[in-house]
């Protein structure tokens, strides 16, 4: 608990007294982790995508039915809103300053996140289910 | 409070216009416009699922939208945020483990990514080009 010239705690900090909560490295590897995994998630579903050009409703129901699509399109869809959500905190805790704005758009962040990923893995189930 | 802050010799940072232009440089602030932009387009592939979900007449509407000339700007603009993003994050995934980490290699891999990202593009839009017939 010294001082000196070189601690990089806030007085805040230094008074609580109480080192770190032993989780801040938690976004940092679980955006690398995301990141990876999306990687082959992505490719195969780009091909996938450029796959269906031009093909009908009925056509890409099927493909998306295909329960290993399904469940690719799943675990891409988990892994996405979790790497979007923390990238985007990092932007708003960077650029967005003023206590209340700041807070707003986190929240916000969490609320588009869970609303975008909700949204998908419903219609991917539904689909799933329903073929 | 104020004084005692100051008092603690933060490390300084000189501000973007004082850095001649790097790759690396550009790479991390495209990476971000990228990112933020893959954000925004999530909603673009949620509209997808859901109107796949929804019946023939939602996937009508969207096919219309993703058909017009602005809805293939936007597809082939989110394609390429998307790949240059993807290869743009495997550089960090390689210094994370201390992979290409000299300036120089720094600096090649990163044009490297951004070449990927660019030929990635093109390939794609190409193969959708000449499955309808247009190329």
């Amino acid at each position: 608990m010294s001082a000196s010239k070189n601690d990089m705690r806030t007085p805040f900090g230094r008074v609580l007294g109480m080192g770190s909560a032993k989780s801040g490295t938690r976004d940092h590897i679980r955006q690398r982790v995301t990141a990876l995994a999306m990687v082959p998630l992505f490719l195969f579903f780009v091909g996938l995508l450029v796959g269906l050009t031009g093909a009908d409703y009925e056509t890409a129901r099927s493909w998306l039915g295909n329960p290993l699509v399904a469940i690719a399109a799943l675990l891409l869809i988990g892994a996405a809103i979790m790497h979007m959500r923390i990238g985007m905190q990092i932007v708003i805790e960077d650029y967005v300053t003023g206590p209340a704005l700041r807070t707003l758009s986190l929240i916000a962040n969490t609320f588009f996140a869970y609303a975008a990923g909700i949204a998908c893995i419903y219609a991917v189930a539904k689909i799933g289910f329903s073929a | 409070m104020a004084d005692q802050r100051q008092a603690v010799a933060r490390p300084l940072s000189p501000h973007l216009q004082i850095y001649r232009f790097t790759i690396t440089m550009a790479m991390s602030i495209i990476h971000r416009i990228t990112g933020v932009g893959l954000y925004a387009g999530s909603a673009l592939l949620a509209w997808w699922l859901i109107a796949a979900a929804t019946g023939p007449e939602a996937y009508a509407t969207f096919q219309a939208a993703a058909g017009h000339w602005f809805g293939q700007l936007v597809l082939i603009g989110y394609t390429w945020a998307l790949l240059h993003h993807l290869f743009g994050g495997i550089r960090y995934l390689l210094w994370d483990e201390i992979v290409a980490t000299s300036p120089k290699s720094a600096d090649i891999i990163s044009w490297l990514a951004t070449v990927a990202g660019i030929l990635g593009t093109v390939l794609v839009w190409a193969v959708v080009f000449s499955m309808r017939g247009v190329i």
